[in-house]
Order: structure tokens, then sequence, then C-alpha cells
């Protein structure tokens, strides 16, 4: 889901870019005061992972159409939302101004749905099925797929503000395409994930980073 | 740096650099919706980037891609830790 410049009406750009800024702002605010030193290190490798699996483009049910993990589930059952929206906004801004993926004036969009919406619906979900005491992987997937989800249909809602597209036809198609990537997503996010806690790549504090 | 770290960077280099280039390359689910709704047609690029599309300009080989992948996982790191180091707190 990397918007592309063109695509987005200058007043949704715009307010995107600037939702993400006070969000990223608070991001910066919060890892000043919270953040330790020691933690950086495996922040930035899994920030180095997110975006070499984002390379790996699966096939879709034999069309011709491919997806490809976000991450955002990943690093914010780990890291927390906060530290999360960092790695993937380091991701997605290293993404477009590097290598084209997603464009300039769509940075800020894409920063909220990757680095911001994603994360957030991954820690509300797998903070939701912790209560329910359900195993650890069912949480992984669940919350996998519903980043995905959820990523879609702010994609398709900034879509049809900025009306290239109607709201009903973003939503039934980006949904469709989506809820089969989302699969992935979980797919992946469960299986990586007791490899990243084995490496105890998680914060002291993360319950209350989950926050 | 860490062993762990060390190993992580190196599964990415070989995700990046090596598993890329089997990687499929249909549209992704926004492009495939794109196509089929209408929206991608407006598609534009504003801003030439070093490496687009995960190739380097000029150079028409798997080894362009390979190249931009291990790039973009060593530039990922690099920039996170640098400006992690300077936001996060000094303790222990």
């Amino acid at each position: 889901m990397h918007i592309p410049d063109g695509i987005l009406d200058p007043k949704v750009w715009v307010t995107a870019a600037a939702v993400s800024g006070i969000v990223l702002a608070r991001s910066v605010r919060y890892s000043k005061h919270k953040l330790e030193h020691r933690t950086v290190p495996m922040m930035g490798a899994m920030a180095a992972f997110i975006f070499a699996a984002q390379m790996i483009n699966f096939p879709l049910l034999g069309a011709a159409a491919s997806g490809h993990l976000i991450g955002a589930a990943l690093s914010a059952i780990l890291f927390g939302f906060w530290p999360s929206t960092l790695i993937m906004s380091t991701v997605v801004i290293i993404q477009a101004v590097v290598f084209q993926d997603g464009g300039i004036t769509a940075l800020g969009a894409n920063i909220l749905n990757m680095a911001i919406v994603a994360p957030a619906a991954a820690v509300l979900m797998h903070k939701l099925l912790q209560k329910l005491s359900l195993p650890a992987v069912v949480s992984a997937v669940v919350s996998g797929w519903v980043s995905v989800i959820a990523v879609a249909v702010v994609g398709a809602l900034l879509l049809a503000l900025s009306g290239v597209v109607p709201l009903e036809l973003a939503l039934g198609t980006l949904l469709f395409w989506h809820a089969f990537i989302g699969i992935g997503e979980a797919v992946i996010t469960a299986v990586v994930l007791p490899f990243a806690l084995r490496s105890s790549f998680t914060l002291s504090n993360n319950k209350e980073m989950l926050l | 740096m860490s062993k762990r770290i060390i190993a992580w960077i190196a599964a990415s280099l070989v995700i990046a650099g090596i598993l890329s280039l089997f990687a499929s390359s249909h549209p992704d689910g926004f492009e495939k919706a794109g196509e089929e709704t209408g929206y991608i047609e407006h598609a534009s690029t504003l801003l030439p980037a070093p490496m687009p599309d995960y190739s380097l300009p000029g150079i028409d080989s798997w080894i362009s891609s390979s190249i931009s992948g291990l790039a973009g996982v060593l530039i990922t790191f690099a920039v996170f830790v640098f400006f992690g180091k300077r936001l996060g707190r000094k303790t222990r």
C-alpha cells in the first residue's frame, strides 16, 4: 500500500501529512523520555528486517497480483505503539526518498497508513486478545490481519476523499485484495515473532510502551 | 554490536539481496485495485530517486536489484540508529 504521487488531492495529502506530523512529534517526545539507548540497535535491526521483508512480493491465488508484508504488527507487538511508529516511518521514508516506492507528496498519507494506523490497529487487537488470554500465535495472526485491513480501509477513505474513486468501490476492491494480503501478513508475523522474542527483541517496559 | 543484531542484519541482507530476486513482479494489492477502478492512471513521479523501483539506473541485470536491496537494508539500519541514538535516553 504505497500510494504514489498524483493520486491524492492536495487537501487530502496535506491533511494526512499534518496528522502524521503531529503523531510523530509525540512519538519523538515519547522516545526522549522512555526510549533507552541500548534498545536502539535492536529496533534498527527490526527496521532493516522489515525493509527487506517488504521487498518480497508474494503471489495471490494465482491471480496477476501480489502482496507484501507491512510489518507494523510485528514491530508494534514487539516494541509497542510509539516506538513502532518510528520504526515504520524510517522504512516508509527511505522507500520513498531512495527507492521511489510511494510518493513524496503522499509520504504523510503513507506514514499515516503504514506507520500509524497499522501499528495502532495491531496494538489494540493484540491487547484485546491478551485480555481474553488466547495463545500468542492467535494474537499475532489476528493482529497482523487486522492491521492490513485497517490500512485498506484508511487507504480507501483517502482515495475517496481525493475524488479519484467512489468510496464503496474503493472499499470493495481494496478490501478484497487486502483480505488475502492480510493472510500473508498474519503468517509472517506469527512465524517471525518467536524468533524476534528469542533474540529478546522487545522492551523491558513493553507493557507500558503498548499504551 | 551484539551477535543477535548482526544475525538479524545478515538475515535481512540475504532476504533483500537474494530472496527478493524471486519475488512476484505482479502489481501489489493497491496497484491491482487501482487498475481495476482506474485511479492508478493518475500516478506520477515528482522526485527522481537514486534507486528507482529498487534498481540501479543504467544497469539492467539482477545485480542491480540485488545491490539496491543490500543498500536499503544498511541505509535503514544506519538511519534508525543515527537518529535513535540522538532521540533516546542514556541509561545504564
